[in-house]
């Protein structure tokens, strides 16, 4: 009697697995743990070392936990606006650019503002927002007027926006007595956020975080445009029967979504840099989408998310600086994170069986 | 007139990077896949083609390995995306982020180092025709291989059969499995050709066209390609007369800077992406006309045992 | 002894997540028999068909062809023993040329000459002509499913299976294709289809396997049965009864004049009176989903086009019809009429406007509709929170249906009301039409199924080719008749 071959196979489930959806993401992080322990080990270095070093080390102390949030906070005020986005099959990949168009914003007022002290934070902020909410205006436009696929049109900006940063830093922002450096003057105090906690450079705008996270997640809940917005992501068609306007649904998503990155890109800037540089992102647009997937699309998975993205910046720059190992790891171990999310989410809509193979 | 003759053999060099990379986007393209990795997968390509020449000295050689390593984050995508079934969008930026930062890795021990010298480009004699030499003959040979890529691509996809299997799976995967075509076997067949181009065009744009590493390098010209292929409307000549009109506008704003165009140098530099935007805009404005043109399973999902 | 059979499966068995589609299948089809398979939607029909043209793999039983078992699910090989498959829903792609086509289906290599020879050949042989240089997406339906066939007749097939083959055929151009069949099993070539038209069926086949849930129940000749047993043999049971209906239509409700589908087309004009239901018959594609697009708002038109209650409203997009009393059951369950993710009160979300309140949702109100939709048109599911996906094809259609009737509306727009529908489902559907007809709401109904166009509606017209037919009283028409008109052949004001 010869046994049948079998072989592996993905087989649909009725519904998708509740159980896999939040127990995906946990997967995925298992996975990229273990290779980041494996390349520890390639490079010299002891594999725990690297869940010390990432996991472990950051939140040792309450600066160090204080470090983690601050981080996590430009993340995940980008991630918020892009759960809402992503949702609605609005695919904003361009929040990096509007962090910076905000972060130009920012400093733009208060360097405008300089001297005039008083609430000089909440104009750079309301600024940053406005800005953010600029440069994803041009994105919404052309997809609504011309049907320009926002992915392309919203990544080309992002190279717009940071040749635009670095003309300022190098030229009308520069700084008389900043020795030729390509950076802005110091921001007033006045233009400062204020600081939440003493000893620590964590600031106001974690709260403002918690909030807009808070606010996304009423919004997706219980508002009409929160039902409309998911309709579009899940079913255009059943959206355009129920006469839901597909265009409200773009610019709002695009423009909550700029906004917010704008605010993040203000936050950095009037937090803890203190002025306009070059480097105002190390590419957190980008990181916050990997953290709106890891999340789940969801506000509040987005939050858990960055505080997760923040310990990978963290650790990256632990290991750079007690280790030797390169800070650029980083960017390798978010790619595999969220590549290995989205295989990981194949067993929320499939199961693994053996079946019998074809004689 | 001779800075026209020297504007276009520079525009067709600058253009020939995202022209390799265009085609492979249009072949697999044509399968009904979106791979978005492209600009991750040239930076690969770069610095695996850059350490390789670097270290053996041989041209050749960095090119066949960019081109390996193009193919085999062709083949990681393949896996999630055909395999695994995972939404096509979010792993192709899940590759472009991986390569980019993967390529910065491998690439430090790289930065500021030099390549062997390599002979003159082009072919001898005839390079030294005036204007019409430099912009013919005096080119490194791989510009001559993509333009021939373009027209073999452009026979084999509307004159053979194996174009017509592609076209048809791009059409109607449900119907080209129902009629026993391989589908995922075509598609993955179809990514790794445009893996092998993308990485073509990294190893070209890291050891002939500026032969040094930096992060970063191929700064948005995988984005670029991406968009030349929906200029183009999927059509292979199309994409070379596009790609060579890129180069045109890179090298131009350079020319203006050059000679000295009162205009702040970051400023200029604008130019190929905001050009990209307007081009974008101007072909997308009629959605019946993308739609015929577009290979209609663009980037949904096919499951035949769902 | 009787002969080999052609084909033979013995105890197939076939399940998918929460439902067995075929539960022990055993068939027989002799050499140059016409056999067909009843049974009503969900019965495991198309499953088992899947099977036999290995497109799909069995999860237990046994395959026989010409008395040697037959080892896998691969169409290729299924192809290569002699099995051809039409299927329902064409597998041809639009932008190619027939011979394109053809030639992609085909496994033996043939050179353009020899391919559009052989097609023309073919074409002239069975009484399949077309043109070998078209491009598909210029095709009618009927031209597209002899492109299917005589795809299929190149691979000369021993068995040739076609799946509901008149569901996209005019009465005369489905008389045409009982001619090839005939022709093919006089040839020696067995034929297999599935179909629910017991007329077609008795016209048709020496034999038919009776299928119910997943089983065989009986196998018989259907030529000595009667439309009436055999439709008990299909439902297990007396077909319910449709009430009758005694009301005289009122004013008119919905009133369409000159309406175009698209640019250059023809003006249609037409009218809704409350109290009736009109009809119009025939086949999809025809224009009617833009037509139902136009009327329910998704698309706009010049404002005077449409007019409900004598107020202009083509400019006006779904919700403001809706709020003046015109609703919308779409043909598409899934993607279109309901988000098969979201919750049953969520899909209520979509069209009943009293259930958001200032930009919010009323999520008490959301949901007591949705119980209440659930209770009263007997909507089998796991409670109103179910994912609509999870509903069965009647179910969801019942929901659907009653999601709008609930709301009470003064005209509503049904698109294939019963379409996918088993036939109890489909009966509470086309009741709860006639008691909104008998409330005096002015009710227009799209389908393809002339039966149900004939019980439900007063008034009948046809559409074809994006025109529309003169409106005549529903049992004024004999069908043949009404064939004609479905090929767009009516008497014009002219005549």
């Amino acid at each position: 009697m010869r046994l049948p071959a079998t072989r592996l196979a993905l087989v649909p489930r009725g519904s998708p697995s509740l159980l896999w959806t939040w127990a995906s993401p946990l997967l995925a992080l298992g996975l990229t743990v273990a290779c980041g322990m494996l390349l520890f080990g390639l490079l010299g270095k002891s594999p725990w070392q690297a869940v010390s070093m990432f996991f472990v080390e950051p939140l040792a102390s309450k600066r160090g936990v204080a470090e983690v949030l601050l981080k996590a906070t430009p993340l995940a005020l980008c991630a918020v606006g892009l759960s809402l986005a992503f949702r609605a099959n609005v695919w904003n990949i361009g929040a990096e650019g509007q962090l910076i168009a905000g972060s130009i914003a920012a400093a733009a007022v208060a360097l405008a503002g300089a001297g005039s002290g008083g609430w000089l934070v909440v104009a750079a902020i309301v600024a940053a927002a406005a800005g953010g909410m600029a440069w994803a205006s041009v994105t919404a436009w052309l997809r609504d007027r011309f049907n320009a696929n926002e992915i392309l049109v919203s990544l080309m900006l992002v190279y717009v926006a940071q040749l635009l940063l670095s003309y300022v830093v190098h030229g009308p922002m520069k700084d008389p007595a900043g020795f030729g450096f390509p950076q802005s003057p110091m921001f007033d105090r006045a233009a400062r956020l204020p600081l939440l906690l003493d000893g620590t450079r964590l600031h106001v705008g974690s709260l403002l975080a918690l909030a807009a996270a808070a606010a996304a997640w009423l919004v997706l809940a219980r508002s009409v445009i929160g039902f409309q917005l998911r309709v579009a992501g899940l079913a255009p068609r059943a959206a355009r029967y129920a006469g839901f306007s597909s265009r409200r649904v773009l610019w709002t998503t695009l423009l909550v979504s700029g906004a917010l990155a704008g605010i993040a890109g203000g936050a950095e800037v009037a937090g803890p840099m203190g002025q306009l540089t070059p480097s105002v992102s190390p590419g957190y647009g980008f990181a916050a989408i990997i953290v709106a997937f890891v999340g789940r699309l969801h506000p509040v998975g987005a939050v858990a998310a960055s505080i997760l993205m923040a310990l990978f910046y963290i650790g990256g720059e632990l290991s750079q600086s007690r280790l030797g190992m390169p800070s650029s790891l980083t960017g390798v171990y978010q790619g595999l994170l969220l590549l290995f999310l989205l295989g990981a989410d194949t067993l929320i809509v499939n199961r693994l069986r053996l079946r019998a193979a074809a004689a | 007139m001779e800075t026209v003759a020297t504007l276009a053999a520079a525009s067709i060099a600058a253009g020939t990077p995202m022209l390799l990379a265009a085609i492979g986007i249009l072949v697999h393209e044509r399968t009904g896949v979106v791979n978005l990795g492209v600009e991750g997968m040239m930076l690969m390509s770069a610095i695996v083609a850059f350490a390789v020449t670097h270290d053996s000295g041989s041209h050749a050689l960095g090119f066949a390995a960019g081109m390996l390593a193009g193919a085999l984050l062709a083949a990681v995508f393949a896996f999630f995306a055909l395999v695994l079934h995972a939404n096509q969008y979010a792993t192709g930026l899940a590759i472009a982020l991986l390569g980019t930062g993967a390529s910065a890795f491998i690439g430090l021990p790289y930065s500021g180092q030099g390549l062997p010298a390599r002979g003159a480009d082009g072919i001898a004699v005839l390079r030294d025709l005036p204007l019409a030499g430099p912009v013919l003959f005096g080119h490194h040979p791989l510009v001559y291989v993509a333009l021939l890529l373009v027209l073999a691509v452009a026979w084999m996809l509307f004159r053979t059969r194996a174009g017509l299997v592609l076209r048809a799976v791009g059409e109607s995967p449900e119907s080209a499995h129902a009629v026993g075509i391989p589908v995922r076997g075509v598609r993955l067949a179809a990514l790794l050709f445009g893996g092998a181009c993308a990485g073509l065009a990294g190893a070209y744009l890291a050891t002939v066209y500026t032969p040094l590493w930096a992060e970063n390098m191929t700064a948005g010209r995988g984005w670029i390609a991406l968009a030349l292929v929906v200029f183009a409307t999927w059509r292979p000549l199309r994409v070379l007369v596009g790609a060579y009109l890129f180069g045109g506008v890179t090298m131009l704003q350079l020319y203006l800077q050059g000679i000295g165009v009162q205009a702040p140098s970051q400023l200029m530099s604008m130019a190929p992406y905001l050009a990209t935007i307007v081009v974008l805009a101007l072909i997308s404005r009629n959605p019946r006309w993308i739609r015929l043109n577009m290979p209609a399973s663009l980037g949904k999902p096919f499951n035949p045992n769902a | 002894m009787s002969a080999v059979p052609r084909l033979a499966l013995r105890g197939i068995t076939r399940r998918y997540p929460g439902v067995v589609a075929n539960d022990g299948v055993s068939l027989e089809v002799g050499a140059g028999e016409i056999h067909a398979i009843l049974g009503e939607n969900g019965a495991g029909k198309s499953t088992l068909v899947k099977i036999i043209a290995g497109a799909v793999a069995p999860d237990a039983g046994t395959i026989e062809f010409d008395g040697r078992p037959v080892a896998s699910a691969d169409p290729a090989a299924a192809r290569a023993i002699g099995v051809a498959m039409v299927y329902q829903h064409f597998s041809l792609f639009d932008s190619l040329t027939v011979a394109e086509n053809i030639a992609l289906g085909l496994d033996r290599r043939l050179a353009r000459g020899e391919l559009a020879a052989a097609i023309r050949a073919a074409g002239e042989r069975y009484g399949m002509r077309i043109d070998p240089q078209a491009h598909v997406h210029d095709l009618s339906m009927g031209e597209r499913q002899r492109v299917e066939i005589v795809r299929a007749l190149l691979a000369q097939p021993r068995l040739l299976i076609l799946d509901e083959p008149t569901s996209v055929l005019t009465p005369q151009a489905a008389e045409a294709l009982f001619a090839t069949l005939r022709q093919l099993a006089s040839e020696g070539v067995s034929v297999l289809f599935i179909s629910h038209k017991l007329d077609e069926i008795r016209r048709l086949a020496s034999r038919c396997t009776v299928m119910r849930s997943g089983r065989v129940v009986a196998v018989v000749d259907p030529r000595s049965e009667s439309e009436q047993s055999l439709a008990r043999l299909m439902i297990g049971g007396q077909p319910p009864q449709i009430a009758a209906h005694d009301t005289a239509p009122g004013r008119a409700r919905l009133l369409v004049d000159g309406l175009r589908l698209s640019e250059g087309g023809e003006a249609l004009s037409f009218e809704v009176r409350s109290g009736e239901i009109v009809g119009i018959a025939g086949i999809s594609g025809n224009g009617q989903n833009a037509l139902m697009a136009l009327l329910a708002g998704e698309r706009a038109s010049p404002a005077a086009s449409i007019r409900l209650d004598g107020q202009p409203v083509g400019a006006l997009g779904p919700r403001r019809r809706r709020a003046l009393g015109l609703r919308y059951v779409p043909e598409e369950r899934i993607g279109h009429g309901a988000v098969p993710e979201l919750s049953l009160v969520d899909n209520a979300l979509l069209t009943v406007d009293r259930l958001q309140q200032r930009g919010f949702v009323r999520a008490a109100a959301a949901a007591a509709y949705a119980g209440e939709v659930v209770h009263r048109f007997d909507v089998r599911c796991a409670g109103t929170h179910a994912r609509a996906g999870s509903l069965s094809g009647g179910n969801l259609q019942k929901y659907l249906v009653g999601r709008e009737v609930l709301a009470e509306p003064s005209v509503l727009l049904v698109n294939q009301p019963t379409w996918g529908v088993d036939v109890g489902a489909a009966a509470a559907i086309r009741n709860s039409l006639v008691a909104l007809r008998t409330r005096g709401c002015a009710v227009l109904v799209v389908s393809e199924e002339i039966d149900e166009l004939f019980e439900l509606a007063d008034r009948l017209m046809v559409m074809a080719g994006g025109r529309l037919s003169p409106a005549v009283a529903a049992h004024g028409l004999p069908v043949d008749e009404l064939g004609r008109w479905m090929a767009g052949r009516w008497p014009t004001a002219q005549q």
